[in-house]
């Protein structure tokens, strides 16, 4: 089949319909997982395909998409999202985030500030939070309606019994708006205070779970903590070696088999433009 | 405490069938604060099945059940919404099994263990939460050095102490205690007993302790009941029950038992 | 909080009618009655022995005005000058409430939890009416002296003395709080003379106390000493 025979962003209209019910009903219920037909995508699972669904159910041709996998524009995994869907739309892409409206991303959010009217798109494997806690899911769910959460107070608790600090640093649990025990998707520790009433709106999905979640802009976001172990963002000792930057999330990088260390930022985009 | 304090928990014609069989058949009982009540019987007897649905956890075919919370307020229990009943269970009412794999959680530490009431129930302060899980280990006489330990390397009474104290560190009012010593070997059920004597009366809980074994029921329980078949025989206070039983299997069950 | 004892000559006790039989179903259902038609009435300040055969259901009778033995006709009015309550016919709770504030009761046999210090037995009693730990024990420490129980013996669970260091803890437990019923079953039995004569002393100052006391004495020293009435109960020949 040629490009030009697939649909408009690869999904047949009332898949796109589906999924956009399902995200109504996510935004109404912030953080609630909420199920949804998860179709067989030219992907396998565990390579973006909720991501992936969620984005094509709503991107438009007047969109300019940004796909990034661990903060770069440039991965092979980005690359080949960016091009799937700019070969089935047409639309406009780029790798920065401050032209972007439609941005789907792996693991990390950009440094760059969002704006009203961006939407961010998370590739999620596992959308619940209490997966490894609790084996059944009857008694998830349960927590769930019943804001029942003190089993995963009780992780936490272990971490600092275990560690002296909650071990936790990507993926960690956040309350949304005090009602709902939420996983951000597997983004750094670092990168969950940006969740906290932002004005884009964030989207989570999970292909392979058949789960979409989603936080409206401006929701109180709360990651998990004791009184006296509040939440702490990760620091690093150096700045970045390309840019300076001391406010960014910095990736470790080899540079030679003499094991010589350099940090840089993990956003290429903010890093290029400074 | 005067006669006319009102109880904390009244049962009235409880009936539990599985088929054609009854679990239990029309029971009744009434509970006060700070009392201890013995349900003996054989297995098969219904008195498992009596317990589970006084903890709210079996829905009987007829019957009523009311619980009087810590705020006095009386409440139906199998009306009670799922998270009213959720939070009785972490608050007011403790369950022990007589198993106490059932009711602990092996994959994390018996502090945590300990403490996750207190968490569900709000307590944000670590060390708070640390120092009363001490506390409570110290109580049921368990060694802190041991707190961060997996209960699966506990042995079975250390683990059955882990397990009260978890449910007591809320401060509960009403325990149910499913033969809480008959998993146990012989001396390890007598450090048991003792421990559970000492609790329920410094802390005043009401209790209803399910046993087949007699001697237990002589040392906790001032009142007692006998069932078999799923129907309750003989009541009365512990005493009178074992020193003049009145029902043929009552007096079938006493004879049965080596006096020491 | 006590509960006043009468001024001497006001009935403490007063059995009406009572009747109880047992009966045996692992032997075939007999019938065997124990108790007939018994009548008594004792004041404050006296006490009644109950006399009779071996058998013949002086304990029995002992048991009933405690509530062990569950009387099947008849009454057992105690009264106190805060009302009085039928020990035959009372409701669970008001039996247990009975037997805490208004009965002192010294059976046979020691049959006391395990693992229990004697000096927490012997407190106990005062520990349940409201009195601080170290007064409590303190009293207990001085009754178990008057007994003449070895000191070394007070930290210990009696499960493993001799018969008369058991009656004694016996004693000592049912004597410690005064109480305006008595109930003493063979308080002697298993004492040597010097031991009894203290007990006997115990017993008198009960009675000066205010308390009512009824026991079985086999010994008619002990008798003739303490009580001021006697009760026969005599072996019923069966229907």
């Amino acid at each position: 089949m040629s490009d030009a025979e697939f649909n408009f962003a690869y999904l047949d209209e009332q898949t796109k319909r589906m999924i956009r019910r399902s995200i109504l009903k996510a935004v109404a219920i912030p953080g609630y997982q909420v199920p949804f037909a998860s179709r067989e995508m030219p992907l396998p699972y565990g390579w973006g395909t909720g991501g992936l669904q969620v984005t094509c159910a709503l991107v438009g041709p007047d969109d300019v998409l940004k796909v990034i996998d661990q903060g770069a524009d440039d991965t092979t995994n980005a690359v080949n999202i960016r091009r799937f869907i700019a070969r089935t739309t047409g639309v406009q892409t780029t790798t920065h985030t401050t032209k972007a409206t439609l941005i789907q991303t792996r693991h990390r959010i950009p440094e760059t500030p969002l704006k009203a009217g961006q939407i961010m798109v998370f590739q999620v494997p596992q959308p619940e939070p209490m997966f490894r806690l609790e084996p059944r899911e009857t008694e998830r769910r349960r927590m769930h309606a019943m804001a029942d959460y003190g089993l995963m107070q009780v992780r936490l608790y272990e971490d600092i019994a275990r560690h002296g600090h909650v071990a936790t640093t990507y993926d960690y649990p956040v309350m949304v708006e005090d009602r709902y025990l939420m996983s951000p998707s597997p983004i750094p520790k670092f990168d969950v205070p940006k969740l906290d009433q932002s004005p884009a709106l964030m989207l989570f999905g999970a292909g392979r779970e058949k789960r979409i979640h989603a936080l409206p802009p401006y929701t109180r976001v709360e990651p998990l903590d004791f009184d006296d172990y509040p939440f702490e963002r990760q620091r690093w000792e150096s700045a970045c070696a390309l840019c300076g930057s001391r406010e960014s999330f910095l990736d470790e990088m080899i540079m030679d088999d003499a094991g010589t260390r350099q940090f840089v930022c993990s956003d290429t985009d903010w890093c290029g433009a400074r | 405490m005067t006669e006319t304090d009102p109880p904390l928990m009244r049962a009235t014609g409880l009936t539990v069938r599985y088929g054609d069989r009854y679990g239990c058949q029309d029971v009744s009982l009434t509970l006060w604060p700070g009392e201890v009540l013995a349900v003996v019987g054989e297995s098969g007897s219904g008195k498992t099945t009596l317990l589970r649905v006084l903890a709210g956890r079996l829905t009987p075919e007829a019957g009523t059940l009311y619980y009087r919370d810590a705020a006095h307020q009386e409440h139906d229990v199998f009306a009670l919404p799922d998270a009213a009943r959720r939070r009785l269970e972490r608050t007011e009412w403790a369950y022990v099994h007589q198993n106490p794999r059932d009711g602990l959680r092996m994959a994390v530490s018996a502090g945590a263990n300990a403490g996750e009431r207190l968490m569900a129930n709000g307590v944000r302060h670590w060390g708070a939460i640390r120092a009363s899980t001490r506390q409570w280990m110290e109580r049921v006489e368990l060694e802190t050095t041991r707190i961060d330990e997996s209960p699966a390397t506990f042995s079975g009474g250390m683990q059955q102490r882990l397990q009260i104290a978890r449910n007591l560190i809320s401060g509960p009012r009403l325990a149910l205690l499913d033969e809480p010593t008959s998993a146990l070997d012989v001396s390890v059920q007598a450090r048991l007993l003792d421990l559970l004597r000492g609790l329920t009366r410094s802390l005043g809980l009401a209790t209803v302790i399910v046993t087949h074994d007699l001697a237990v029921a002589r040392l906790l329980a001032q009142r007692m009941m006998v069932m078999k078949d799923g129907k309750v025989v003989e009541t009365g206070l512990t005493d009178q029950v074992l020193d003049d039983p009145q029902h043929p299997y009552t007096q079938l069950l006493v004879a049965s038992v080596p006096q020491g | 909080m006590s509960h006043a004892i009468h001024h001497a000559d006001a009935p403490v006790l007063e059995v009406l009618g009572l009747g109880k039989s047992y009966q045996l179903h692992l032997q075939g259902g007999v019938v065997i009655e124990v108790l007939r038609d018994i009548s008594l009435r004792l004041n404050a300040g006296q006490c009644m022995a109950i006399t009779g055969p071996s058998g013949a259901g002086k304990s029995t009778l002992l048991r009933c005005l405690v509530g062990n033995a569950r009387a099947d006709s008849g009454h057992i009015w105690l009264s106190t000058i805060n009302g009085r309550v039928d020990i035959a016919n009372a409701n669970e709770r008001t039996l247990l409430r009975a037997r805490r504030e208004l009965i002192g009761w010294v059976s046979q046999f020691l049959r006391a939890i395990p693992r229990v210090s004697t000096i927490d037995i012997v407190a106990e009693p005062l520990l349940a009416e409201g009195v601080p730990a170290e007064e409590a024990r303190h009293r207990a420490e001085v009754l178990l002296a008057r007994l003449n129980l070895p000191t070394r013996l007070w930290n210990l669970p009696p499960a493993t003395f001799s018969g008369g260091e058991q009656q004694r803890v016996n004693l000592a437990r049912g004597l410690i709080c005064p109480r305006p019923l008595l109930l003493l079953d063979e308080p002697t039995a298993s004492l040597d003379l010097e031991n009894r004569d203290r007990v006997i002393t115990l017993i008198q100052a009960a009675k000066v106390a205010g308390s009512a006391v009824i026991g079985i004495f086999h010994d008619p020293v002990v008798r003739d000493a303490v009580a001021d009435h006697c009760l026969e109960v005599s072996p019923l020949v069966s229907l």
